[in-house]
């Protein structure tokens, strides 16, 4: 096998990697921001709950929770395993996620949301207009990272055999006895899309940020 | 005679077992500046905030004009409107303009079109002298102007009262005067003033009513003069005596 089809082999596993990632990181943003307002506002009762479900999904290794979710959902379901493993990685994300934005709307809160009643605004208006925007600013630096760690966990999907870049590295080393050009392959490509991501996220926090906000 | 505004009567405010304030009793008239005085942790924040129903009471009841604020099932955003706040670490938003601090409420509470938010917004901020800070954002501003905006971003909701939380107390000796002057020009166009403050000069000045506040309760009120020169109680007599000592060289300055 001559070194270009090599690559193209294992390269031809990004669009999985991107595809779970593309499905899994989004998921976990809208469930990870709609627990962390529901944990802050909705009451103890509904925090202590969320403390539950962050706790113990940040508390099992994320590859036991995908072997887990992947064989209650294909038991249910009846998901492919791309799905079923996007779909866990968004609900793991989640917890992470949630811990995120929960810390940046407490840092927030208080004080603007007092604010934004006294003008008379209701509490999803002081949340939406107030809160929110404010929020967000003050996650990115946070979630940035949280997704890094998604691009890279998404290798994990390789062990319910989603063809993605770890499989296919994986295969082509077990038939070319070239281990480490087949690893660094991977590797290369995980790290690109890493540092991509991260230049994209810093670009976007530098647009958003507030002249000299104290 | 003018009309009441505000009317509170035995109101109540607890936290636990912890009595905040008893058993307060206030008439606040339709043009009347009222300055609340006392010495700190006496609840005169938690007043204020019980007003305008930020903080919940305990017992008792608020008259906003003739409603009952304080009945079952009032709408609070409602009443909020009506009711302006500004406080003492100004709380703009921090991540709007001071027109977009001032232009928010209007747009989403009063639900007025933008284009008329906005030049409402720039008649309040240069009522407050700030028109050419429009598009500052808070960090971008000091002190004093962003407590100004602050007023202004109240006086847009068109208040019936303005509450005032000890406005000028984070701020910079020299930058205390310029707040206070806009509130003096506010007194005297009539608006109704609530305010909670340290400032004797501005008391004196200014104010319809001085209403002492100690460990929960009221004092003693009356008119400045009254608790200036004629105080009821030694009470009254000695915490004057020592704020005036306290804060008299800062006012000299300013």
């Amino acid at each position: 096998m001559d070194f270009g089809r090599f690559i193209q082999f294992i390269a031809s596993g990004t669009a999985y990697t991107l595809g779970v990632t593309l499905i899994a990181l989004p998921s976990g943003l809208l469930i990870g921001l709609v627990l962390a307002f529901v944990a802050v506002y909705g009451g103890k009762l509904i925090g202590k709950f969320m403390d539950v479900y962050s706790t113990v999904l940040r508390g099992i290794p994320p590859i036991v929770l995908l072997f887990i979710l992947y064989f209650v959902m294909s038991g249910t379901v009846n998901l492919s395993p791309f799905w079923a493993g996007s779909i866990s990685l968004g609900i793991i994300s989640s917890a992470y996620q949630m811990e995120i934005f929960r810390g940046a709307i407490l840092s927030v809160s208080g004080e603007q949301m007092m604010a934004a009643r006294a003008v008379g605004m209701s509490k999803m208006q002081a949340i939406r207009y107030v809160v929110l925007p404010q929020m967000i600013r003050l996650a990115i630096p946070s979630w940035s990272n949280e997704a890094a760690i998604v691009i890279k966990d998404s290798s994990l999907v390789y062990a319910i055999g989603v063809p993605e870049i770890l499989r296919r590295a994986q295969l082509i080393s077990a038939s070319t006895q070239e281990p480490f050009l087949a690893y660094i392959t991977a590797a290369l490509i995980y790290f690109t899309l890493v540092f991509i991501t991260n230049r994209v996220l810093g670009r976007v926090e530098r647009k958003l940020t507030i002249p000299a906000n104290p | 005679m003018s009309k009441p505004i505000l009317t509170v009567k035995q109101l109540t405010k607890r936290y636990g077992s912890n009595t905040i304030f008893e058993n307060i009793d206030l008439t606040v008239n339709e043009g009347d500046t009222i300055v609340i005085i006392g010495p700190s942790g006496t609840g005169k924040s938690t007043l204020l905030r019980c007003l305008n129903l930020l903080t919940k009471p305990d017992g008792g009841q608020i008259w906003l004009d003739e409603l009952e604020i304080t009945a079952k099932g009032t709408d609070e955003d409602h009443v909020r409107q009506h009711i302006g706040m500004v406080f003492q670490n100004f709380l703009l938003f921090n991540h709007l303009t001071a027109l977009e601090n001032v232009k928010l409420g209007l747009v989403r509470v009063k639900h007025m079109p933008e284009k008329e938010a906005e030049t409402k917004a720039l008649e309040e901020l240069t009522r407050v002298g700030l028109a050419d800070r429009a598009g500052h954002y808070p960090g971008q501003l000091s002190g004093g102007q962003q407590q100004r905006v602050g007023i202004a971003r109240a006086l847009a909701m068109d208040p019936r009262v303005m509450l005032f939380d000890e406005p000028t107390s984070a701020l910079d000796p020299e930058l205390i005067g310029e707040v206070l002057e806009v509130m003096r020009k506010l007194a005297l166009d009539g608006m109704t003033m609530v305010v909670v403050t340290h400032e004797m000069g501005f008391a004196r000045e200014v104010a319809d009513r001085i209403v002492f506040m100690e460990k929960g309760s009221i004092v003693e009120e009356g008119s400045p003069d009254d608790l200036f020169y004629h105080p009821k109680y030694d009470r009254t007599r000695e915490f004057l005596w020592k704020i005036t000592e306290l804060y008299g060289k800062k006012e000299a300055q300013t």
